[in-house]
């Protein structure tokens, strides 16, 4: 490029008149090994708008918000999970208790069957107690064998 | 529109959103900060994306906004020091360093601009934006950021020339 044609082109630069095409006319000029010693002092100017270009944002990118959305969903599938299952389980507990209420209205049957039902847990702690009279046994053949 | 079709999407300027973040906000980690701000306030839009025609000057748009939201709000957290004649008149060693590499001198000089001129130059000369899109990313007209972009690069010229000199001289 001509010295008066890049001079004037300067000019028009600094009056910020010039296209892209001749900004980046100026800047191939400038990174070229012909600079006129008068123009010299601008080499860094456009030397650097090259450089500066050439940053890159090199930091992950955080989008967080889909994920979002589906830990929400799995949130929400699991509290339905779980209501569905304890309403099956209540539902079903209020039968059970239903049936086998155990009302009587007769007081005289009533009274007949907690009889049973008492007898039949003092049966059960008895056979406890039975068991019990074997340490008794124990008892007795340590006594035998360590004499004091 | 899933992860992967939105990070396509945003492929062709996110590099974009960063330097000019970097422009206004100069420290890398708070520019890094507002990039990821901004790409997740596109991700939440994500339904009515498509309904931009142009998402870049957009994303351009709401990155400009943002810098400047944070910007303003550093300055009305932050105590000044009213005497800042305390510094050490000699250059650091680290300064030296920078100030041997003109470069960076631009660099400098240009953070030292009006805002706003930086925004300009940042999306002219270095993204190379043709006018019609840097209005519309602005909300400014073409001709006032014409004669901004004049006026900034001017000043750079006028501190260039400066250090220029000083370094011959």
């Amino acid at each position: 490029m001509e010295s008066d044609k890049t001079d004037l082109l300067i000019e028009k630069y600094f009056q910020g008149e010039t296209s892209i095409a001749e900004e980046k006319e100026l800047r191939d000029y400038f990174s070229g090994l012909n600079v006129a010693q008068h123009l010299e002092q601008y080499r860094p100017l456009f030397g650097y708008f090259s450089q500066a270009k050439e940053q890159k944002f090199k930091q992950k990118i955080p989008l967080q918000s889909n994920k979002r959305k589906v830990a929400w969903l799995s949130i929400a599938a699991s509290v339905v999970v779980l209501l569905s299952i304890g309403t099956y389980a209540y539902l079903n507990n209020n039968e059970a208790h239903e049936q086998n209420l155990g009302t009587f209205d007769d007081p005289e049957v009533a009274f007949k069957e907690t009889q049973k039902a008492l007898a039949l847990l003092s049966n059960h702690v008895n056979t406890g107690i039975e068991s019990v009279q074997y340490i008794e046994e124990y008892e007795h053949s340590k006594n035998l064998i360590f004499k004091q | 529109m899933n992860q992967n079709e939105f990070v396509e999407l945003i492929a062709p300027f996110k590099d974009k959103v960063f330097r000019l973040a970097k422009r206004l906000l100069v420290s890398t980690e708070e520019a890094e900060d507002a990039t990821q701000e901004v790409l997740v306030k596109l991700w939440n839009k994500n339904e009515s994306l498509n309904t931009y025609n142009s998402l870049e000057a957009f994303a351009m748009t709401i990155t400009k906004n943002y810098c400047l939201d944070q910007l303003k709000s550093k300055r009305a957290t932050n105590l000044k020091i009213v005497h800042n004649n305390f510094t050490d008149r000699e250059a650091g060693l680290q300064q030296k360093m920078e100030d041997s590499d003109s470069m960076s001198w631009v660099e400098k000089i240009i953070n030292q601009l009006p805002e706003q001129q930086r925004l300009i130059v940042q999306m002219r000369d270095i993204e190379q934006y043709e006018f019609a899109e840097i209005a519309k990313i602005l909300e400014m007209n073409e001709t006032a950021i014409r004669v901004a972009l004049s006026r900034a690069r001017k000043t750079i010229r006028e501190f260039m020339t400066k250090t220029h000199s000083y370094g011959i001289g």
